[in-house]
């Protein structure tokens, strides 16, 4: 069951780079971990601490890259990341949105996301908004000039509105079964054996067509 | 009406129903796990006291977190070097033994990276749905799988039901016809169909590869390619049924029987796309003119000919691209202007999901065979991609070879691909590499990654840097 979302206001913190990959979102070493939870203080490991991270360390004395935004006052509280196209791409890891989601992400918004990276978002109450180019591009101008910019998320309504100061708008697109998935957050696996009975009569009929399929493997 | 797809075959063929909501229920026929993305989701089973929907669907192994040193592998999981990645392996043991799950550990016979290991034993075969949590997973489109990377949610879902909760993706073919050159392989293709679409070239869709070049390329070629499908942003990577793929599925241990074969190769046949369908996007490059290609950033598509320069960021009208490239050459310690083969290597891997069958094995063999491995370089490691793929090797004398040259000969694993075990890149160094992805601290923090063919990778452990293969395998002809 994930965390249902329906509005969220919030603070705004940028990522200002293309084809940030789920390596970067969460490195390689933070993987070993069997539980779902915790990622978030390793969160963009590699751009966020100076030195090498390993699982399970306490982080509150490492030291930090104040150059990167996370680590900067004004984005302390942020929990909508604004970033650039193709967000995501590389390895399918659910660890990123674990990580994203630990660390207190709530919305993403790009022009472009990796199919796996958005796919799994969802699985974990964290909304992708994919807006156009020229949009992405006003909210970095704003971000970068605003302190404590913060923007209004409605996923009924699928818009992304200013908070305060200069009125904007921005409309965007979301498939129905993605936006049910948040708004409901559904157990899909629940409502899958819902249709138990269809799936069985697929499977007797697959198991006659291709019966090298099943069995084999024991 | 039009034709269909391969894609649009596969899907319809697996299809359980449409639901209200836009979504498709997609009926698996073969689950692939591994120790990294599998543990939450047996956790998840357990706490919703679920069971496996079946377990004859479903082959489990360890890959990612295992060591390649033959004397760490013969303690067993207490042999890992780290405690951690002895947990998650030994969670993936628990795990399978509960659930009833088949398992190659760490040191059966089976054992191998999971897309190296899956086609060989037979357990993918032509018309197969495959998912497995792991992006590289389209490698088993290259024998007509619908076979794609799913997140570790999604795993739950499949072991509790079987079936993959989905929308439908787009057709795309990438068409290349010609001949490759002497010294232009499979990776080579595949680097520059990725340098050419870009790494969200193929966001949203299922790629066809198609065309004289992939009709003459081996399974194993084919595999290569379909592997780093996702490097091009695409999740499905497939090639259609042929002869070839026939010959390679006969005959494997999880495959049809004897009663069973010849009806499946009669539905095999079929597992192409109708000459009139229709695809959304199509893409055709020319193997005429293709050369070994060597990444020289931090992402698959900076990428160029061995022969080129690196090229300079201003050069391209993107400012976006200005920015990435700039960043990436700041990281890679490298500029614009230099010849690709000027670029000095610290370490060599030859392996990964990628290249580290038999074939990439010969193909590097016959590159340092009866040449010594440079001087300057720290370390050159050749880890098979299975115990199959170790054992017919170590057959046909390959270990020898690569030892007598001085690489290092290693157990099956994933290894430096994703360095989660000991074999991983120190800060700065930069590594000639047959894996799949070049990311930032992807083979050890701050190390720097060149992806290439295993031949180029032999050539450059023999050079101490970047080198143009055929300078080598010319004379060998």
């Amino acid at each position: 069951m994930v965390n249902s979302i329906t509005t969220h206001t919030g603070i705004v913190a940028p990522i200002d780079r293309v084809n940030v990959d789920t390596d970067m979102i969460i490195p390689k070493q933070f993987l070993k971990s069997i539980k779902r939870t915790g990622f978030g203080q390793n969160l963009f490991d590699e751009l966020r601490y100076l030195d090498v991270g390993y699982p399970e360390q306490n982080c509150s004395s490492r030291p930090l890259n104040m150059k990167f935004p996370l680590n900067q006052e004004r984005y302390e509280h942020a929990s909508i990341l604004l970033t650039r196209k193709n967000f995501g791409c590389g390895s399918s890891r659910e660890h990123a949105p674990w990580a994203l989601e630990d660390y207190g992400f709530k919305v993403l918004i790009a022009p472009s996301f990796a199919d796996i990276f958005y796919n799994n978002c969802f699985k974990n109450g964290i909304l992708p908004i994919t807006l156009v180019d020229s949009e992405v591009e006003f909210l970095f101008e704003k971000l970068y000039s605003t302190e404590n910019f913060s923007l209004c998320i409605d996923l009924v309504n699928q818009s992304v509105k200013s908070n305060f100061g200069e009125e904007f708008e921005f409309k965007f697109i979301i498939d129905s079964f993605y936006k049910d998935c948040l708004i409901q957050g559904l157990d899909e696996i629940d409502l899958t054996l819902k249709d138990r009975e269809a799936i069985k009569k697929f499977e007797k009929q697959r198991e006659k067509i291709c019966p090298w399929i099943f069995g084999a493997i024991k | 009406m039009a034709g269909q797809t391969l894609y649009d075959k596969l899907w319809s063929e697996h299809l359980v129903k449409n639901r209200d909501d836009g979504s498709s229920l997609l009926y698996i026929d073969r689950h692939i796990l591994h120790e990294v993305t599998s543990p939450q989701a047996f956790e998840g089973l357990r706490l919703a006291k679920r069971k496996p929907w079946r377990t004859d669907t479903n082959i489990a192994t360890t890959d990612h977190n295992i060591s390649t040193d033959i004397n760490e592998r013969k303690g067993g999981v207490s042999g890992i070097p780290d405690k951690t990645s002895q947990i998650q392996v030994k969670t993936l043991n628990d795990n399978c033994t509960l659930f009833g799950i088949r398992e190659f550990q760490m040191n059966d016979p089976g054992q191998g990276i999971v897309h190296v290991m899956g086609p060989e034993l037979g357990a993918t075969m032509p018309g197969m749905t495959v998912v497995c949590g792991d992006s590289h997973t389209a490698t088993h489109g290259a024998i007509g799988c619908l076979a794609h990377g799913i997140g570790t949610s999604e795993v739950e879902h499949v072991l509790a039901t079987q079936c993959l909760i989905t929308k439908k993706m787009k057709n795309m073919r990438i068409l290349v016809d010609g001949e490759l050159a002497f010294g232009v392989t499979p990776k080579d293709v595949i680097l520059s169909i990725i340098g050419h679409i870009g790494t969200a070239g193929g966001t949203g869709y299922a790629i066809e590869f198609a065309g004289q070049v992939f009709e003459e390329m081996s399974i194993e070629g084919r595999m290569t390619v379909c592997n780093m499908a996702i490097e091009a942003g695409a999740r499905v990577g497939m090639v259609a049924v042929d002869d070839k793929t026939i010959e390679y599925c006969s005959n494997r241990e999880f495959g049809p029987n004897k009663s069973q074969i010849d009806y499946a190769i009669k539905s095999w046949r079929n597992l192409r796309s109708d000459k009139d369908a229709i695809f959304d996007k199509e893409v055709t490059l020319s193997a005429d003119d293709m050369e070994p290609q060597v990444t020289w950033g931090t992402s698959p598509e900076m990428v160029c000919s061995v022969t080129d320069k690196i090229p300079n960021p201003k050069s391209f009208e993107s400012v976006d691209r200005q920015k990435s490239y700039d960043s990436a050459l700041k990281y890679m310690n490298l500029r614009p202007g230099i010849l690709m083969t000027e670029i000095s290597i610290d370490k060599v891997f030859i392996g990964s999901c990628t290249n580290s069958r038999i074939e990439d094995l010969r193909e590097a063999a016959e590159v340092v065979k009866g040449r010594q491995v440079a001087s300057s370089i720290k370390q050159a490691l050749v880890v098979p991609g299975s115990q199959m793929v170790k054992s017919q090797a170590e057959r046909e004398g390959l270990d020898k070879i690569f030892k007598r040259s001085g690489l290092e000969w290693r157990e099956p694993g994933c290894s430096m691909c994703l360095a989660m075990n000991s074999d991983k890149l120190n800060p700065g160094e930069h590594c000639a590499s047959t894996s799949n992805r070049n990311f930032e601290g992807r083979q050890g923090n701050g190390g720097r990654t060149h992806l290439m063919s295993p031949s180029m990778a032999a050539a450059a452990a023999i050079f101490g840097r970047i080198a143009d293969v055929r300078q080598i395998t010319q004379g060998n002809q």
